[in-house]
């Protein structure tokens, strides 16, 4: 605190009698961050506003927006069953990115960045998944998650055991969503993965030896040093993982489209399937605005449960 | 100096984005794109040299967006684009091939932006109804109707309605077919079928036995969802006629009435009997036409386009070597005719902002002979008057007869109905299929998008 305060006024005397360099400062920073500014405004100020125009319209898209329904469009929104199995997988997701692909990535971290042999090879095999685009990788696992034996390795693998049937994957309406979530998962592991990694960095060899010499073993060191002094890189990736989720549309829409019969559907294919399959945009604008409204709502309270993310001291 | 510099760096810097940022705003036509496929054509010459035509040659662009992307389709049309270069020396064509689905999408970006295509792939209906609605599309009546109809003339006249709206026409068909049973006369006869099913009983009864034999019944699509509507689209044409999709289509109906509950019944009939390759809820079109085509199920249910299409997904791209075609069974006690059809074509739109040159080069497109030769590649079933000589296959002339002898001709229901409402209909189809529905609630899904919809 006090430090703080002492940073604040160290610049202080200085400011007194306002120099012509000082304004020109300001107007250097301000041409500076003009471009990106003027971007910022362009495409996600104007849009957002945009969208809370078209939000109160029936609206296809083509003319002009005439048909005002005003709240209509949110109300059938919250009355569509759709929507809300489309909330409900969003936060499935959610939950089994949290138990699962999460303390995954822990787990992997703390393997591959200490002392297991071969760790450069893991790392980068493990890294690897996160740098394919989102749409190759759909691509991808649709080949791998084909019905047909002759097509899909996972089924082909499968017949293999026997009294094992091929399974549906993507086209049993019961096992689309796992199936979409073990693509997100061997997708955004690596990520995580490697947050963890550079946070483990930061952690003082110093306060692991003390604890060893205590007599701590590997698991007491793990739970009650590292994951502590791991926290805010933890809070981080919950973060990165909760809004990815919510949001997430390529590696979905191209895998299933959101099907079959809205098995997998989420928010964001949910909005492109009427925003833009059935061209109602009013709809999808609204549908856009409650999407909007769950995730600055998840991260207003989060930042207040959880306090600030430590990006820096994090990353 | 050097902070001068940059200071007046960084202002040019700012005023380009600005001016970049206006651009985009003003003429919003940044997805106009630059024509990929023009890049195999030899560049047509702009300076006219001593021109065949004695018409002053001003240089004229016309943007052409076709969805041929296999051949024989993407070569012809290519092929028709330079001969006409040719003979037209200030016209340039940028065609742009784009696949079905992302040509829906991108058409909708660039119509949104009020920057159509000169000339570009439409089915007619209800989409482009809501095209022309939005003042996008160009009135051709005039240029069908000159010369006391000399164009118009050329075209069958139920073809060509398909792409009129309140009277006047907005664009041309070049290919007008039906959706039929497309089957593999080799693997009927090894399940010990005779003769093609003319019944709803005896499909299912053929159905019975090719699952008996160890084929699988019917390659579908369903992921793609109107593949499976077509079926239940040709159970409601036969249970209720034309009769009752007017009455449900003019309001004085409804879609829960009974001809569509009980097309959904008859669906869940079907289903039961597991006649679908494996994984068909998420298979996509191409997969369907791709099973069949290697010969791995005995029927699939689509258009004139069938043949070509599963040729060209097939493995070996020969495709089933014994095709048949028959029609859509009767179902019994229903009130629709075994020669009602239902099915489409393609043709092309024309943009508002098209120069009379494109209107010139479609007319060209859809010429006689020009109409035999795609008749002939087997890329559609040509709507054009003295073209028919250009079909030789007997399934294609099959398809052909009944088009022309129909009692009743039905547009695809998701093509014919709005949009918003096409799309309902095929969301409600697929739940049948995937179970997650009754007959009931799928019909009624379907009459609450027709209540929002259908005014």
């Amino acid at each position: 605190m006090e430090a703080v305060q002492a940073g604040r006024d160290i610049p202080e005397p200085h400011q007194q009698p306002r120099s012509p360099r000082r304004t020109r400062d300001h107007l250097t920073i301000a041409l500076f961050l003009a471009p990106a500014f003027i971007l910022f405004l362009i495409f996600l100020v104007y849009p957002i506003f945009s969208s809370i125009y078209f939000s109160l319209f029936n609206w296809n898209g083509m003319g002009a927006a005439v048909d005002f329904v005003g709240l209509d469009n949110f109300k059938q929104i919250l009355a569509d069953k759709i929507f809300m199995r489309a909330v409900g997988d969003c936060f499935l997701i959610v939950v089994l990115s949290l138990i699962v692909q999460l303390p995954l990535a822990l787990a992997l971290a703390i393997m591959v960045g200490r002392d297991l042999p071969g760790r450069a090879f893991f790392r980068a095999i493990f890294f690897m998944p996160y740098v394919l685009s989102e749409v190759i990788t759909a691509i991808i696992w649709l080949g791998l998650f084909s019905a047909d034996p002759s097509r899909g390795l996972i089924n082909a693998l499968l017949i293999l055991i026997p009294g094992i049937q091929p399974q549906g994957f993507l086209s049993d309406i019961h096992q689309v969503l796992l199936c979409v979530f073990v693509v997100l998962s061997w997708k955004y592991f690596g990520l995580h993965m490697l947050l963890y990694m550079a946070g483990l960095q930061n952690i003082p060899k110093e306060i692991e030896e003390a604890a060893l010499i205590d007599g701590a073993n590997r698991w007491q060191l793990t739970t009650h040093i590292t994951v502590p002094l791991l926290s805010s890189t933890i809070r981080t990736t919950i973060y990165l993982s909760v809004l990815g989720s919510l949001t997430q549309f390529t590696l979905v829409w191209i895998m299933t489209k959101g099907g079959p019969v809205s098995a997998s559907e989420f928010m964001a294919t949910y909005m492109y399937r009427f925003g833009f399959v059935r061209f109602m945009l009013g709809y999808g604008s609204a549908v856009a605005l409650v999407m909007l409204l769950i995730c600055l709502a998840f991260s207003v309270i989060y930042l207040r449960l959880a306090g600030q993310p430590d990006y820096l001291g994090g990353i | 100096m050097s902070r001068k510099i940059y200071t007046i760096l960084s202002i040019v810097l700012i005023g380009a984005f600005a001016l970049a940022a206006c651009g985009t705003a003003a003429t919003s036509a940044p997805t106009q794109p630059p024509a990929q496929p023009a890049a195999t054509q030899p560049p047509a010459p702009t300076a006219a040299p001593a021109a065949t035509n004695t018409v002053a040659s001003k240089p004229v662009t016309i943007n052409w967006w076709h969805i041929s992307t296999a051949d024989p389709g993407l070569s012809f049309w290519q092929g028709l684009a330079s001969q006409y270069m040719a003979a037209h020396p200030n016209v340039t064509i940028n065609i742009t091939v784009l696949e079905n689905e992302a040509f829906k999408t991108k058409l909708t970006t660039v119509l949104q932006s009020g920057n159509p295509p000169d000339i570009f792939q439409s089915w007619g209906g209800g989409d482009m109804n809501s095209q022309v609605q939005a003042g996008m599309l160009q009135d051709i009546t005039p240029a069908l109707d000159a010369d006391n109809g000399a164009w118009r003339n050329t075209f069958g006249a139920g073809a060509l309605s398909v792409y009129a709206y309140q009277g006047k026409n907005y664009g041309v068909p070049w290919d007008m077919g039906m959706v039929g049973f497309w089957y593999n006369k080799d693997l009927f006869t090894k399940a010990g079928i005779t003769d093609t099913p003319t019944t709803w009983t005896d499909f299912l009864t053929d159905v019975k036995k090719l699952k008996a034999a160890g084929i699988t019944p019917i390659a579908l699509g369903e992921g793609d969802k109107w593949p499976g509507m077509h079926i239940w689209m040709y159970l409601a044409t036969r249970i209720g006629g034309e009769p009752a999709f007017d009455a449900a289509y003019s309001r004085k109906g409804s879609f829960t009435d009974p001809p569509f509950v009980q097309a959904f019944q008859k669906l869940q009939d079907l289903i039961a009997l597991q006649p679908f390759q494996p994984g068909y809820l998420s298979a996509t079109h191409d997969d369907m036409e791709g099973y069949f085509g290697n010969g791995k199920a005995a029927m699939e249910l689509t258009g004139q386009w069938g043949p070509s299409v599963e040729t060209a997904d097939s493995a070996d791209k020969k495709g089933v070597a014994n095709l048949g075609f028959f029609n859509f069974p009767a179902v019994e006690g229903g009130v629709g005719k075994n020669t009602d059809v239902a099915g489409g074509g393609n043709g092309f739109a024309i943009g508002k902002n098209a120069p009379p040159e494109a209107i010139d080069f479609v007319k060209f497109l859809t010429s006689a002979a020009n109409e035999a030769q795609m008749a002939k590649l087997g890329m559609g079933i040509p709507p054009v008057v003295g073209a028919e000589s250009g079909l030789t296959d007997p399934n294609m002339l099959a398809v052909k007869q009944n088009v022309a002898n129909a009692t009743y001709f039905q547009l695809y229901y998701d093509q014919y109905l709005p949009p918003a409402m096409g799309s309902a209909l095929n969301d409600s189809v697929q739940t049948i299929f995937a179970g997650t529905a009754t007959p009931q609630q799928a019909a009624q899904a379907i009459e609450d998008s027709a209540k929002q919809n259908l005014k």
